[in-house]
């Protein structure tokens, strides 16, 4: 047992961050998702490192830094379709009750779509009828209403199913995990360099407090995460509650700092221009991907002795 | 990064495992709940079996007798103990995870010789005497005086919370030995002999009705020099080690037996609502596992378990409350009876757990020292820590 970042993980994770750092700065991230997005990461090897041989706790990791430069896409969607599908794969679970709403529908050639018996790819160009909205939640991720959805061509049954779904918990839930950081150091940097009161907000505890609950629930969360990587890579406990608690807690890291960074810039957490409403929206989006929090949670309360078991 | 165990951690496990399956049949009846004296029989009694089978001081050096034995087997150690029910560290706690720990980093060879093979054998209890009615969070504040005269320091004053405070053999005792330093630089430690005249210990009554809190009455105790551990004023630095110790291990041990207990709950919860929330705290307790896990990790490869071992207090204790919660609301009206057969423990635990968001330093001082010590943060005006 040995739980810390090999030093090859921590050279993955250093060199997607230095590449995040340098290639999607804010102003680009905020010009949203294009083909040079989608082929950068591609070179970068994003998308393939699965067939490259890394495990999901490596991809965790990269996507882990993704999340934390807000780097726009259905990234996610293209690791798991990765060798399936050519072009730009988006993706959807169509599962999840109420409307088909599609993202990057106009960015996309083919949706990568769950369903009830499995996988089925669908060229973009044949999806008809496609409504998009004005004024989307996130605005780096735009949505389009679809009022049915062809059939394609089936790529896997319940078994590719099931694989998809756990795997793109994880890494959505790593993508998570990075908005929860990145939203940590947002307002810890705020906090040392906005003075009220003749002092640094960050020196009053009542601000102070928050940024430490913050860091706790980021840290608490991301160990969540990789403890579900290395389990669906090498399975030895319930892997659906490993997988599970992990989504629950990202996504609820990530929306609850995206709150509290909103909060700790005051009236800046309220503009556009302040980077933080990006972080808090996208959390918001994908805490609707791969599974809700309360569903998650009864996940893991299902594999929990029942009523009258003995424990 | 893999959460494995070893072949030999595994083999390890199934040792251990055997000699439970022996050992726990064997053991008397645990005595009751107020009954300091058979506690500390049972507790002792059950550190000593532990001690001859070779499973005592699991983490300590092989040179004070205890096991060198890697993070991860003490980690299978405390999954294995609880999975049995096996009894929990009891009156030893203080010996064991908080004064053994300090005494192997600062004390003498003479105060280790003496002490930790004692406790780890279960000869020899200890009793913490750090705070006092004036000085809790603002830990440094105290007042209890030492004054040298002699070979002894001659020690007035009156502590608080003193965990264990009626069956110490040993306390370990803060006291002030320079009044005109700093607050933070006029402190020393001191190993306190229960038995030496002037001492006088009261017991507290908790919300539990239970009394294993004491008030210590110094008066005009006579306490060696060669009972200091650490240099003259040095003591706070000496304290901060034993909290790290406390901070950082101590909650191991809890955390194991929080995920037995979440699992005894969801076996009484059918409601729905219910049963979300306890998988949202499940959630959150194998988390806060696979964050010790981490530590440990660390700790191996760096000698200290890094970041999150400061977090893992704050986060338990929360986690913990949310569990203590749902039980109560789990039980109803069957949870006004703390005696009821199989669901009192459950209430008695809400009330016991009452006290992990205050001792060891509260959540408010967690998130002070997080914030300033990980994140940077300036310290507040007029507060040092």
């Amino acid at each position: 047992m040995n739980f810390d970042l090999t030093a090859d993980q921590e050279a993955l994770r250093d060199g997607i961050r230095s590449r995040c750092v340098s290639r999607f700065p804010m102003k680009r991230v905020r010009d949203g998702f294009d083909r040079s997005v989608w082929d950068e990461l591609g070179e970068a090897g994003v998308f393939s490192l699965r067939a490259d041989g890394f495990g999901l706790a490596d991809a965790a990791i990269a996507f882990e830094e993704l999340g934390r430069a807000l780097v726009p896409g259905p990234l996610v969607w293209g690791h798991l379709a990765a060798g399936r599908a050519g072009g730009i794969t988006g993706g959807i679970d169509v599962v999840a009750d109420g409307p088909v709403i599609v993202e990057h529908l106009d960015a996309i050639d083919a949706l990568a779509v769950i369903d009830a018996e499995g996988v089925r790819l669908v060229p973009a160009a044949v999806i008809a009828g496609a409504e998009p909205a004005a004024r989307p939640l996130d605005p780096l991720t735009p949505v389009h209403r679809v009022g049915r959805l062809p059939d394609g061509d089936r790529i896997g049954g319940i078994d590719l199913l099931t694989q998809w779904r756990l795997e793109g918990a994880v890494l959505i839930g790593a993508f998570l995990v990075g908005i929860a950081r990145a939203c940590t150091d947002l307002s810890v940097a705020y906090a040392q360099e906005r003075r009220q009161f003749d002092r640094p907000i960050g020196s009053f505890q009542a601000v102070k407090h928050i940024l430490a609950d913050m860091a706790v629930r980021t840290e608490v969360a991301r160990a969540s995460v990789h403890a579900a990587a290395c389990t669906v890579d090498d399975p030895q406990m319930e892997v659906t509650r490993a997988v599970s608690g992990a989504k629950l807690l990202a996504g609820d890291a990530a929306v609850t700092n995206g709150l509290a960074a909103t909060q700790v810039h005051g009236g800046m957490g309220f503009t556009w221009e302040v980077d933080v409403h990006l972080y808090l929206k996208r959390a918001w989006l994908l805490g609707t991907a791969f599974g809700t929090s309360g569903a998650h949670a009864d996940t893991v309360a299902d594999c929990l002795p029942a009523k009258g078991d003995t424990p | 990064m893999d959460l494995k165990y070893s072949e030999s951690d595994e083999a390890f496990r199934s040792e251990l495992r055997a000699w439970l399956a022996r050992a726990l049949p064997e053991l008397p009846a645990h005595p009751g709940r107020e009954d300091w004296k058979a506690r500390r029989r049972f507790d002792t009694d059950w550190q000593r079996r532990l001690f001859d089978a070779g499973y005592a001081g699991l983490s300590w050096p092989r040179e004070y007798g205890g096991r060198d034995a890697s993070p991860s087997e003490q980690l299978v150690f405390l999954e294995e103990t609880t999975a049995a029910r096996a009894p929990n560290v009891g009156v030893n706690f203080v010996g064991l995870l908080h004064a053994g720990p300090t005494l192997m980093t600062e004390g003498t060879d003479e105060q280790k010789a003496r002490h930790l093979p004692a406790i780890l054998r279960g000869d020899e209890v200890w009793c913490q005497g750090f705070s006092e009615p004036a000085a809790g969070s603002d830990l440094a504040a105290l007042r209890t005086r030492a004054v040298r005269d002699g070979d002894d320091y001659v020690v007035t004053g009156q502590k608080i919370w003193c965990s264990f405070g009626q069956v110490g053999d040993f306390g370990e005792l803060l006291v002030r030995t320079d009044p005109d330093a700093p607050k933070h630089r006029g402190i020393s430690w001191l190993i306190l002999p229960m038995d030496l005249p002037g001492i006088e210990v009261r017991p507290i009554e908790t919300v539990l009705g239970s009394s294993e809190f004491s008030e210590v009455f110094l008066d005009e105790v006579r306490v060696p020099v060669a009972n200091r551990v650490g240099a003259e004023n040095d003591g706070w630095r000496v304290t901060q080690v034993t909290f790290s110790f406390e901070r950082g291990t101590a909650f191991v041990s809890e955390m194991v037996e929080a995920r037995r207990l979440l699992d005894d709950l969801a076996a009484l919860t059918a409601d729905q609502v219910d049963r979300r929330e306890l998988g949202h705290i499940a959630a959150e307790l194998d988390a806060l596992w696979a964050l010790t896990k981490r530590n440990v990790s660390q700790a191996a490869r760096t000698g200290s378990p890094g970041d999150g071992a400061l977090m893992i207090k704050l986060a338990y204790s929360e986690t913990r409350a949310r569990l203590g919660e749902l039980s109560l609301r789990v039980l109803g009206r069957a949870g006004l009876d703390l005696d009821a057969p199989e669901v009192g423990e459950m209430v008695e635990e809400r009330l016991r757990t009452l006290s992990l968001t205050i001792a060891a330093g509260t959540s408010q001082i967690q998130r002070n020292i997080i914030s300033e010590r990980l994140l940077g943060l300036p310290r507040e005006p007029m507060m040092t820590l």
